[in-house]
C-alpha cells in the first residue's frame, strides 16, 4: 500500500503531498525535511529506492521536480516507478507538456488528477484517457455551476435595479 | 463589507509569494493572506470560501499553520454545488487527517453525499472516505459503501471497492459483508474496476481465511482466465505501455494469485502453467516488463514447490543480477533474500556477484547485499566472506561502517572455526572501526580473551601493535587497556609465543605508556579512563618498576571532577601507598570470566529480578555481603575462607570496572554507589542509599548465579533496579519534604479579599478560594460594584494572563450593572499557575460597558493577590 505521495522541488520546496496513511501535521513536516535530504543528495546513477524507516521510498526526477513515493518493503518496486510514470503522463496529457509552474499555479488540478489515479494508497486507474474524461466532466460541472451563478446574480441584479 | 475580503485571486498570491526573496518576506505575505482569510471566515463570507480554501491550501504546502480553515472545508462540504463541494473534500483530505476529532462532524454530509444523484458528488465522497477516514466513519458507513459497490457506473464501483479496502484495514470485523460483492467484481471486464476488485479480494484474503477460502475456490480459475487473457491480449493503445497491455493489471493479478497459491497444492497447480507463459514471454528491457517479471519471480518462490518453475525464476534473478540497471540490480538481491529460504542452494551460487554488490557505489544496493550475505554465511564459507569484508571495511563509506561493522561482528560470533581466528578478525575490526562496534560486542571479545588461556600472550601483544597505529578507535583502546591490566607481564617477557608471531621488545614503561596515553587522551570517555585507572593499579604491582610512575598518574586524577574517576583515584592511590601487604593479591588475574553464564545472558529472555523490592537488605559487618555475590568474593580480602571466584558473566563488567573496594569506601558510604562505573548520575542520586543498593546487587548476582538464563545484559537491567530501587527513598522524601510543608488550610477560603481595581465609577473584588489537593489551581470570584449613578449595559469583563498561567472565565451572571451599589455582577475565573510557589499570580484586565448607550472603557493591572496563590 502506498503511505503517501510527495512532489519537492530540487530546492526542497513542497509541490504536493498526499497522505494515505494518518500522520499528524507534526510528523508530516518532519517527513518531508527528512526524505527531501535524502532523496535530493543522491547521485543521479543510483537506483531510485531509498530504505528509510523500514518502508520503501521509490522516487523519479523529472526536470526539476522529484515524485516520491513512500511504499511498504513488499511492495513491487519497478511497479511503483511505473506508477510514477503513468501519473506523470497524465499530467503530461492534461497540461499539454507539463513544468513545474503549471503544478504551481494548478496545483488543485495535480490534486484532482491524482484523486482519479491513486485512492486509498491504492491504484484506482490505468487507463489515462479515463481518467481525463472524468476530470474534464468534473470540469463541465464546475463551469455550469459557475453560469448558473453569473446568471443568477444578472437576474439578481436586474431585478433590484 | 470588509477590505480585506475582496483579496487577492490565488494567481496573483502564488505569484506574490514566489516573488519573495527572503524568507522573512515570504513570511510576510502569507501573514497578511493568512489575516485577509480570517477576517473572511469571521465574516461568514460565502462568495470567497472557495477561494480561500485554494489559498489556504497552497499555504499549507508551504508548512504554514491552517486549522483556523478546517471548519471551512466541512461548511464547503455541506454546501450544495459541485465547486464547493469538490474543493471542501480536497481541503479536508489535504488539511485533516484522521485522528483530528473534526473530522468526526463530516460523517453526515458524506453520508447524504455518498446517496446524491450526482455520480461525480458521490465519487468525491467517496475518495474522501478512502483517503481519510477513521474506524468509526467506517463503521458507519460501510453499508453505503457496500451498495455502491453495484452502483451501474464502473467508476463509481472502482472508488467504491478501494474505499471497502480501507474500511476493512480499519474495521476488519466488516470483512465478511465485503465478500459476496468482491467476488463479483472479479468478473468485470472494465480494467478499473477489475484491478481495484482484484487488490481488494487481496486485503479480503490478507484479512480473513474465510474469504480465502471462498476466493481460492470459487475465482482461482477465473483469475488464471484472466491473467491468460490479458497476456495474450492484442495491443490496445489504451492499455499499452512498452508493448504490454496494462502491465498494472498483470502485476496485481500475479500478486492475488500469489496469495491464493500460498499453502495449496491445487490452486498453486492451475496456476502453472500460466506463470510459466509470464515468466518465459515478458520483454525484458523495459521497466514494465521487468516489474511483471519481479512479481512473477515472487509468485513462483511463494505458491508450492515447482521444480521447473523454481529454476526458471532463480534463473531470472540471475539475470536481473548482472543487469547495468541500478533498479534492476536492486530488486534481484532483494527478490534472492526472499528465495533464500526456498533454495539458498541457487543463491549460493550467485555469492561473488552478491559480494560485489557489498561494495557498489549505491548505498540502497550495498545495504540489501550486505544483508544477502549475512544470510549467505555459513561454516564452509565464513572465512573467505569475511576476509572480504573486513578488507572492503577500511574503505567503505562512513555511514556504511556502522552497519557493516555489525554485520561482520554478528557473522564472526556466530561462526568462527577457532578462537584465535575470532581474536583476529575482531581486532582488525576494532582496529578499523572500532567506533561502531557496540558494547556487548567488546564485552564478548573480553569474555572470549579470558578463556583462552594459551593466547593471551599472543592477543595483548597483537593488541599492542594495533594501538600503536589505531589509538582513536575507543572501544580497540579499551580492549587493550583491559588486557594490558590483565596480561601486562607476558606482554614485556613475550610469554605464551606463538610460531607465527614476530617477537617484538616492550619495555615495562612502554606498556605504562599505552596506559597512559589512553587516560589522558582527551577524547576519551569515562569508561575507557574507568578501565584505564583499574589497569593501573594493577600494572603498579606487575610492574615494580614503574610503581612510582603509576603512583604520580592516579595522584593527578585524586582532583577530576568526574566524581567516579575521583573517586577511584582516591582509592587506588591509598590501595598502592598504605596496603603494600595486600595489593598484590588484591589484583591478581581476573578469575575466567563465565562464557555460558555470558552468552546465556545475551540470549535469554527478561530477568527474574523482579522481586528487588522485596531483597533482603543485608548489610553485613563491613558492608561485605556474603551470600555467593562474586564481586564481593573476590574482593573480600578480610575473609578467610574464600569462596571459589565463580564470577558470572554478567557481572563481569561491574568486575572490571568496579574494582569495589569495599573496606576503603565502605565508611565513606559513598563506594558503594559505583557499581556500574559509566553510570555518573546513578552514583550521584545513590549516594544517600549505600544499603539498597548494597541489596540489589546481590540479589542480581544471586540471581545470575542460579539461573544462567537471566536476560537483558548486564549492565542495563542491573543499572536500573538499581536506579529505582536506590532513588525511591531519597527522591519521596523530597517530594513528602514539599507536599506536606503546605498547611493544611487548603480546604477553606485562607485568602483575604482584594480589591483588584477600583476606579471612580467601578470597583471590582476578587474572593480567592483553592480546591483541595490542586494548590497550583486558584478559583476567583470576581465582584463588580457600580459607584456612579448610571446604570451600565452591555457590561464586559476580560483579562489575560502571562504564559506561565493559564485562565479560564466562567460566564458572568449578568450585563447590567445598576447604578450606585444597588447591585453587583459577578463571574468566576479559574487560574492555574504552573509556577505555582515561584511566581505568583499578575493579570491585566479591560472592563467595557455602555453608559447611556456610549461605549466605555476601563483597563488595568492588578499584581496585589496574596503570595502563594
Amino acid at each position: 500500500m502506498i503511505h503517501f505521495v510527495l512532489l519537492i522541488s530540487r530546492q526542497g520546496k513542497v509541490r504536493l503531498t498526499k497522505w494515505y496513511s494518518p500522520y499528524s501535521q507534526k510528523e508530516r513536516s518532519k517527513v518531508i525535511r527528512e526524505l527531501s535530504g535524502l532523496v535530493i543528495s543522491r547521485g543521479p546513477k543510483l537506483c531510485n529506492f531509498v530504505e528509510w524507516r523500514g518502508l520503501k521510498v521509490v522516487y523519479k526526477r523529472y526536470a526539476s521536480l522529484y515524485f516520491c513515493i513512500c511504499n511498504d518493503q513488499e511492495d513491487n518496486e519497478l511497479e511503483t516507478l511505473s506508477i510514477i510514470h503513468h501519473y506523470v503522463e497524465t499530467l503530461d496529457r492534461y497540461f499539454g507538456s507539463v513544468c513545474e509552474l503549471d503544478l504551481i499555479f494548478n496545483f488543485h488540478k495535480a490534486y484532482f488528477i491524482l484523486d482519479e489515479v491513486l485512492l486509498a494508497g491504492m491504484l484506482q486507474e490505468t487507463s489515462k484517457r479515463t481518467t481525463l474524461r472524468l476530470i474534464a466532466a468534473q470540469e463541465e460541472l464546475v463551469e455550469a455551476a459557475k453560469e448558473e451563478a453569473s446568471s443568477l446574480s444578472n437576474i439578481i441584479a436586474q431585478a433590484t435595479k | 463589507m470588509n477590505p480585506f475580503s475582496s483579496g487577492t485571486r490565488l494567481r496573483d498570491m502564488i505569484r506574490a509569494i514566489r516573488a519573495c526573496k527572503t524568507a522573512a518576506e515570504e513570511r510576510g505575505v502569507v501573514r497578511k493572506e493568512c489575516a485577509a482569510i480570517r477576517a473572511s471566515i469571521n465574516e461568514n463570507d460565502q462568495d470567497y470560501r472557495h477561494r480561500n480554501m485554494a489559498k489556504l491550501m497552497f499555504i499549507h504546502m508551504l508548512g504554514y499553520p491552517t486549522h483556523f480553515g478546517q471548519m471551512e472545508c466541512l461548511k464547503l462540504i455541506a454546501s450544495p454545488g459541485f465547486p464547493e463541494k469538490r474543493i471542501g473534500y480536497l481541503g479536508l483530505m489535504l488539511l485533516l487527517d484522521e485522528r483530528q476529532e473534526v473530522l468526526m462532524l463530516v460523517t453526515n454530509s458524506l453520508k447524504q453525499d455518498l446517496n446524491h444523484t450526482n455520480q461525480y458528488i458521490v465519487g468525491l465522497a467517496l475518495c474522501a472516505l478512502g483517503n481519510i477516514c477513521s474506524a468509526e466513519m467506517a463503521r458507519d458507513l460501510a453499508p453505503e459503501v457496500e451498495r455502491l459497490l453495484q452502483f451501474r457506473d464502473p467508476n463509481i464501483r472502482k472508488k467504491a471497492a478501494l474505499c471497502s479496502i480501507r474500511i476493512i484495514k480499519k474495521v476488519p470485523d466488516l470483512a465478511e459483508n465485503f465478500i459476496n460483492p468482491a467476488t463479483s467484481l472479479l468478473r468485470e471486464k472494465h480494467h478499473g474496476v477489475l484491478i481495484t476488485g482484484v487488490q481488494l479480494c487481496t486485503d479480503l484474503c490478507k484479512t480473513s481465511t474465510e474469504a480465502l477460502e471462498h476466493i481460492r475456490k470459487k475465482c482461482t480459475d477465473g483469475l488464471v482466465r484472466s491473467l491468460r487473457d490479458l497476456a495474450n491480449s492484442p495491443y490496445s493503445p489504451e492499455y499499452d505501455i512498452a508493448g504490454i497491455t496494462d502491465p498494472f493489471l498483470h502485476i496485481r493479478l500475479l500478486k492475488l494469485l500469489r496469495v491464493l497459491g500460498e499453502g495449496d497444492a491445487d490452486a498453486s497447480d492451475s496456476m502453472n502453467d500460466i506463470l510459466a507463459q509470464v515468466a518465459t514471454k515478458t520483454e525484458s528491457n523495459k521497466v514494465a516488463g521487468n516489474a511483471i517479471l519481479y512479481e512473477c519471480v515472487q509468485t513462483i518462490m511463494s505458491i508450492e514447490d515447482n521444480g521447473g518453475l523454481r529454476v526458471l525464476a532463480i534463473n531470472i534473478l540471475g539475470r536481473f543480477l548482472s543487469n547495468r540497471d541500478n533498479n534492476i540490480r536492486y530488486v534481484a538481491l532483494n527478490m534472492l533474500m526472499r528465495a533464500v529460504t526456498a533454495d539458498a542452494q541457487a543463491v549460493q551460487r550467485h555469492r561473488a556477484t552478491i559480494l560485489e554488490c557489498v561494495k557498489d557505489l549505491d548505498a540502497s544496493i550495498r545495504k540489501r547485499a550486505l544483508e544477502l550475505v549475512y544470510v549467505l554465511v555459513n561454516e564452509t564459507n565464513v572465512k573467505p566472506l569475511v576476509k572480504e569484508l573486513v578488507d572492503y571495511l577500511e574503505v567503505s563509506d562512513l555511514d556504511f561502517r556502522e552497519d557493516l561493522t555489525t554485520k561482520i561482528c554478528s557473522i564472526v560470533a556466530k561462526f568462527s572455526p577457532e578462537k584465535i581466528w575470532y581474536i583476529d578478525q575482531m581486532l582488525k575490526v576494532l582496529s578499523e572501526a572500532g567506533n561502531f562496534v557496540k558494547d556487548e560486542v567488546w564485552y564478548a571479545l573480553i569474555v572470549v580473551v579470558s578463556n583462552a588461556s594459551e593466547l593471551h600472550g599472543y592477543t595483548v601483544r597483537a593488541l599492542y601493535r594495533a594501538f600503536q597505529t589505531s589509538a582513536e578507535q575507543e572501544t580497540l583502546v579499551r580492549v587493550t587497556v583491559w588486557c594490558i591490566g590483565e596480561y601486562g607481564d607476558m606482554l614485556v617477557n613475550n610469554i605464551g609465543m606463538l610460531d607465527i608471531e614476530d617477537p617484538i621488545t616492550v619495555t615495562e614503561s612502554d606498556a605504562v605508556d599505552v596506559v597512559e596515553i589512553a587516560i589522558k587522551r582527551h577524547a576519551s570517555d569515562l569508561t575507557t579512563k574507568a578501565m584505564a585507572l583499574v589497569a593501573l593499579l594493577k600494572l603498579s604491582s606487575r610492574f615494580p618498576s614503574c610503581s612510582e610512575r603509576i603512583g604520580e598518574i592516579i595522584v593527578q586524577f585524586k582532583g577530576n571532577l568526574v566524581l567516579e574517576l575521583q573517586q577511584r583515584a582516591i582509592e587506588f592511590n591509598s590501595v598502592i601507598s598504605k596496603h603494600q601487604n595486600i595489593r598484590s593479591t588484591l589484583v591478581e588475574r581476573m578469575p575466567v570470566l563465565d562464557e555460558a553464564t555470558f552468552i546465556g545472558r545475551r540470549a535469554g529472555s527478561l530477568p527474574g529480578a523482579a522481586s528487588t523490592a522485596t531483597a533482603p537488605s543485608v548489610s553485613l559487618p563491613n558492608g561485605l555481603a556474603k551470600p555467593a555475590a562474586p564481586l564481593v568474593d573476590l574482593l573480600d580480602l578480610s575473609s578467610d575462607d574464600p569462596v571459589a571466584p565463580s564470577s558470572s558473566g554478567g557481572d563481569f563488567l561491574q568486575d572490571l570496572l568496579g574494582v569495589d573496594l569495599s573496606p576503603a569506601s565502605q565508611q565513606s558510604g559513598a563506594g558503594q554507589a559505583s557499581k556500574s562505573g559509566t553510570d555518573v548520575l546513578l552514583d550521584l542520586l545513590s549516594i544517600g542509599s549505600p544499603v539498597q543498593s548494597n541489596s540489589v546487587d546481590i540479589l542480581s548476582s544471586n540471581t545470575s548465579n542460579k539461573a544462567p538464563v537471566s536476560p537483558l545484559d548486564d549492565l542495563s537491567s542491573l543499572s536500573l533496579s538499581s536506579r529505582s530501587a536506590s532513588n525511591a527513598g531519597p527522591v519521596i522524601d523530597l517530594l513528602g519534604g514539599i507536599s506536606s510543608s503546605p498547611p493544611t488550610e487548603n480546604n477553606g477560603p485562607v485568602y483575604p479579599s482584594v480589591t483588584a481595581f477600583e476606579s471612580s465609577s467601578l470597583r471590582l473584588t476578587f474572593n480567592f478560594t483553592k480546591q483541595p489537593g490542586n494548590p497550583q489551581t486558584t478559583v476567583i470570584q470576581a465582584t463588580f460594584t457600580n459607584l456612579s449613578s448610571n446604570t451600565y449595559t452591555d457590561f464586559v469583563f476580560q483579562a489575560a494572563v502571562p504564559k506561565f498561567l493559564q485562565l479560564h472565565l466562567d460566564p458572568a451572571s449578568g450585563n447590567t450593572l445598576p447604578a450606585t451599589g444597588n447591585g453587583s455582577i459577578t463571574q468566576t475565573l479559574r487560574v492555574t499557575n504552573s509556577q505555582h510557589g515561584k511566581k505568583s499570580l499578575v493579570m491585566r484586565i479591560r472592563i467595557a460597558y455602555k453608559i447611556n448607550g456610549k461605549d466605555t472603557l476601563e483597563e488595568g493591572q492588578i499584581s496585589n493577590f496574596p503570595r502563594d496563590l
